[in-house]
C-alpha cells in the first residue's frame, strides 16, 4: 500500500475533530475565550514543526488503535478534558465523516482539496477571535510560519504525484477504513448514508474534472477519422464537471466534501452499528501479534515525541466536554458500547508487561526519543535550503 | 450521424437481467481493482469465486443457483516486513494440462492448486531497487500457454514456465516494457498465423504493451497512455479492449495499435473488464455503480471494430470493484463491491 498516505489521514481527521470540538463547545456553552483556547492548542500542536516531520516519513498506515491514542493525546493538548467514552464517539465521528469524503471523491487527487478544505477551515478558526488580537497575531504568525512548512510538505509529497500513485492512496485510506459502518444521525438525516450504515452513492450531479458524461460510443477507421457516433442509455445523470478545483495556496476548490457540515449548530449522534457477523474478522486481523505492536509503539513513540504538549501556563482551569447531549446519556455509551468497536486505549495503569510499560514511558514524553531518521540526511539539507531560499 | 440506440423487444442483443441468489462472503470485498476471479466448471455443475479481503483472499465454489457449497480462505505469505502483507489481486489460471490459482501480495507471489488446498510455488519480491516511498508489490495475472505471466510494481512482467503437473516451476523471463507499477495483463490463444499478437499488459500510466508469445516473449506495438492509469485490460480476437480511470474504454487493433473505438462509458474509474469470448460480449465495470455489457463484432464491409451497448445496471451506492461474465455465453455475470461481504449475481431473463 502507499506509504505517502499518512499525513493526509492525520490532517482530514484532524480537520473533522476540530469541526466537532468547535460545535459541542458552542452547544455546551463554553466560554468564548476558553474554547478559543482549546481550539488554538490543538491546532497549534497538530501544526508542530517536529511533529510535521516524523508525519511526513513515508510509512505505512497503522491501525484505528494505534492513530486513535494519538488522537486522545491531541484533544488533551489544552484545558479540556474528555472521558472515554465521548473520545470514542469523537474519533467515529471523525472517521465516518473521513471515510465518507474519501468514498464520493471524484477523483483520487481529489482528496488533496478535501484536505485543503479542511486546511482553509482551520485558518478560519484563527482568524474568527477579534477579542484576543494580538494573540491570534502572534499564533497566526508562528502558524504561518510553520503552515508554509506543512504547505512545503503537503506540495513536496504531494505536488508531482501520477494518477496511479493517487489511486493507490485512495486503496490504501479505503483499506484503512473497510467494514467501518457506524451510523452517524447527521447523515442519516441528510440522506447521506443508508440506514444500514453504508453511505449512499449519487449517480447524478457533475463528473470529475476530466470525464466525458457518460453514454456516447465514437467509432474510427484506420486513419483516425471517425466514421459513426452513437448514443446508449448510461443510466445515471451526469453533467460535465463547471470547473477544476484549485490545487493553489488560495483559491475555490469548488468541491464541498471536507467543509464544515457540523456549522448549522447540528447535534452530533452516532449510532452503534450494532453486532454484525460480518465485523468478526476485521477485529480478528486487529488483535495484532506481538511484533506489529512493538512497531506500532515505536511510530507512537516517534510521532508523540514531536508533539509538544504544552503545560497549562498559570491557574487555568480545566473543563470536561461531553460530545452527548447529557451526562446520564455519557455514561450509558460507555456501557453499552458493542465489543467489536471497542478501541482499547492503550492504558499505562492497566498493561502488565515490563517492556511494554517501558515504551509507554517513552511515548508519555518522560524519556528522550531516540530517533532513527528513515529519510537520507541529504533530504532534509535539501528541504532546509528550499525554505532558505522562501 | 448520430444515431440513438434503440432499446426494444425487437432488438435482440438487448437483454434483460435479474438479481440473482447472493453468494456470501466471510470478509468484505477490498478496494482494488479486478477484484474477482471466477472459474467456470460446467462439466462439474460449479463455479468457483475468488475475492481479496485485505490480508487474506476468500475462495468460494457454488452450485449453479449460486448455492455456497465450500469455502477457503488464503492469506498472503509473511516473508520479510512489518506490517501484515495486503493480497492485490487471486485469479485463476487456465493451462492445457492444469489450473492454477495464482495469489499476488506485496511480498510475492503464490501458486496453489485451483482449489487452493496446496502451495506448489512462492516467488519473493525483489524490491532492491525500490525507493523508500515506493510501494512494493506485484499485481496483474494471466496464464498465457504453459506460462503464468505476472505484472510487478516496477513495470517488468515475470514470466514463470509451468510444467503439465509437480511443482517445478521456473521463472523463465522478465519482460521490460512499463516504467509504472503493470494493473493487469490478458491474453487469448494465438489465432493460428504468425507475427500475431496474445498478450496485452496494462500499467498505471495508462500504457498499454502487446505481445506475442513464446519460448520468448516479443514486444510487438506499445499504445501510450494519455494520463490516467488503465486498471483492466481484455483482448478479444485481435481488438484490445482497455479500461481507464477517467471512465473510457478504448478499443485497439493490438497488432497496429490504432484506435478503433472509443467510449464514454462510465463516470468514474473503470475497475473490471470481462469477456465472453464466444459470444463477442464486453463486461465493464466501475466505481460509479455501474455495470454495462456491450457487443463486439466486426463489421463485415470495413473490418473494423464495432460496439454496440447491451445493457446497464445500477448496483446502488456500491463501489464495484470486480465484474466478472459466469457462462462463456455472457448470459450471467457475478459483481463485489467494497465494503460489500457478498458477491451479487445476475442473469438474464
Amino acid at each position: 500500500m502507499s506509504v505517502r498516505t499518512l499525513p493526509l489521514l492525520f490532517l482530514n481527521l484532524g480537520g473533522e475533530m476540530l469541526y466537532i470540538l468547535d460545535q459541542r463547545l458552542r452547544a455546551q456553552n463554553i466560554p468564548g475565550d476558553k474554547a478559543r483556547k482549546v481550539l488554538h492548542d490543538i491546532i497549534s500542536t497538530m501544526f508542530n514543526r517536529k511533529f510535521m516531520e516524523e508525519l511526513f516519513k513515508p510509512q505505512d498506515l497503522y491501525s484505528k488503535k494505534a492513530l486513535r491514542t494519538v488522537y486522545d493525546r491531541l484533544a488533551h493538548a489544552s484545558i479540556m478534558r474528555l472521558n472515554q467514552a465521548s473520545m470514542d464517539k469523537l474519533y467515529d465521528l471523525m472517521t465516518m465523516a473521513f471515510k465518507h469524503q474519501v468514498l464520493l471523491c471524484p477523483r483520487p487527487k481529489d482528496v488533496l482539496l478535501v484536505t485543503f478544505n479542511h486546511l482553509d477551515a482551520i485558518k478560519g478558526f484563527i482568524q474568527d477571535s477579534p477579542a484576543i488580537l494580538h494573540q491570534v497575531e502572534e499564533i497566526f504568525r508562528q502558524l504561518t510560519e510553520v503552515k508554509c512548512f506543512f504547505l512545503l510538505c503537503l506540495w513536496q509529497t504531494y505536488g508531482g504525484l501520477s494518477a496511479g500513485e493517487f489511486q493507490l492512496i485512495r486503496q490504501t485510506l479505503l483499506t484503512f477504513f473497510q467494514d467501518l459502518h457506524i451510523r452517524v444521525s447527521l447523515f442519516l438525516k441528510d440522506k447521506v448514508q443508508n440506514s444500514n450504515g453504508r453511505f449512499v452513492l449519487p449517480v447524478s450531479g457533475p463528473v470529475p474534472w476530466g470525464t466525458e458524461v457518460p453514454g456516447l460510443i465514437r467509432m474510427f477507421d484506420s486513419k483516425g477519422k471517425e466514421v459513426k457516433k452513437v448514443e446508449f442509455k448510461h443510466g445515471g445523470n451526469y453533467v460535465t464537471a463547471p470547473k477544476e478545483g484549485s490545487f493553489e495556496l488560495y483559491g475555490d476548490r469548488v468541491l464541498k466534501l471536507g467543509t464544515n457540515m457540523y456549522s448549522m449548530n447540528r447535534p452530533v449522534e452516532t449510532h452503534m452499528s450494532g453486532a454484525s457477523k460480518n465485523l468478526a474478522p476485521r477485529t480478528q486481523e486487529n488483535i495484532a501479534p506481538n511484533p506489529l505492536a512493538k512497531e506500532e509503539l515505536n511510530f507512537l513513540a516517534r510521532l508523540m515525541g514531536g508533539m509538544e504538549i504544552k503545560k497549562p501556563s498559570g491557574p487555568e482551569p480545566g473543563f470536561r466536554l461531553n460530545l452527548f447531549t447529557t451526562d446520564e446519556e455519557e455514561e450509558q455509551a460507555a456501557l453499552t458500547r458493542p465489543e467489536e468497536l471497542s478501541y482499547e486505549v492503550i492504558n499505562i495503569q492497566a498493561t502488565q508487561d515490563q517492556q511494554r510499560n517501558e515504551e509507554l514511558a517513552r511515548i508519555m514524553g518522560e524519556l528522550e526519543v531516540t530517533d532513527q531518521p528513515r529519510q537520507s540526511a541529504s533530504k532534509g539539507d535539501d528541504l532546509l535550503a528550499m525554505m532558505d531560499g522562501l | 450521424m448520430v444515431a440513438v440506440d434503440s432499446q426494444g423487444p425487437q432488438d435482440s442483443a438487448v437483454r434483460m437481467f435479474r438479481r440473482e441468489r447472493s453468494i456470501p462472503l466471510r470478509g468484505s470485498a477490498a478496494a482494488l481493482c479486478n477484484n474477482l476471479s471466477v472459474l467456470q466448471l460446467p462439466s462439474r455443475n460449479l463455479t468457483h469465486f475468488g475475492v481479496v479481503h485485505g490480508p487474506s483472499a476468500q475462495l468460494v465454489s457454488a452450485a449453479p443457483e449460486g448455492v455456497p457449497l465450500a469455502q477457503r480462505q488464503l492469506h498472503a505469505k509473511e516473508g520479510a516486513g512489518v506490517s501484515p502483507p495486503l493480497i492485490t489481486q487471486v485469479h485463476w489460471c487456465v493451462l492445457p494440462f492444469r489450473v492454477l490459482l495464482v495469489l499476488t501480495s506485496h511480498r510475492g507471489i503464490q501458486m496453489y492448486e485451483s482449489d487452493g488446498s496446496v502451495m506448489v510455488y512462492w516467488h519473493a519480491l525483489d524490491s532492491g531497487d525500490a525507493s523508500p516511498v515506493q510501494a512494493v508489490f506485484a499485481r496483474g495475472i494471466a496464464a498465457s500457454g504453459h506460462f503464468i505471466c505476472v505484472g510487478t510494481w516496477s513495470g517488468r512482467i515475470l514470466v514463470f514456465d509451468i510444467p503439465a503437473k509437480g511443482p517445478n516451476i521456473v521463472l523463465s523471463e522478465e519482460l521490460a516494457g512499463h516504467q509504472t507499477p503493470v494493473t493487469d495483463i490478458a491474453t487469448e490463444p494465438a489465432q493460428g498465423q504468425d507475427c500475431v499478437a496474445d498478450m496485452v499488459t496494462a500499467d498505471d500510466s495508462g500504457l498499454l504493451c502487446v505481445w506475442r508469445s513464446g519460448p520468448e516473449f516479443k514486444l510487438l506495438t506499445r499504445i501510450p497512455g494519455f494520463g490516467v492509469p488503465c486498471p483492466s485490460v481484455q483482448l478479444w480476437h485481435g481488438t484490445v479492449a482497455a479500461g481507464y480511470g477517467d471512465g473510457q474504454v478504448r478499443l485497439y487493433e493490438a497488432g497496429t495499435g490504432t484506435l478503433h473505438v472509443q467510449i464514454s462509458a462510465h463516470a468514474r474509474a473503470i475497475c473490471a473488464l470481462d469477456l465472453a469470448s464466444e459470444a463477442g460480449k464486453l463486461l465493464s465495470a466501475a466505481e460509479d455503480t455501474f455495470v454495462h455489457i456491450w457487443k463486439l463484432s466486426r463489421s463485415p464491409e470495413s473490418g473494423y471494430t464495432e460496439v454496440e451497448h447491451c445493457h446497464g445496471e445500477c448496483v446502488p451506492d456500491t463501489q464495484v470493484c470486480g465484474a466478472r461474465f459466469c457462462d462463456p455465453s455472457g448470459s450471467s455475470f457475478a459483481v463485489t463491491g467494497y465494503d460489500l461481504a457478498e458477491i451479487l449475481r445476475f442473469s438474464s431473463v
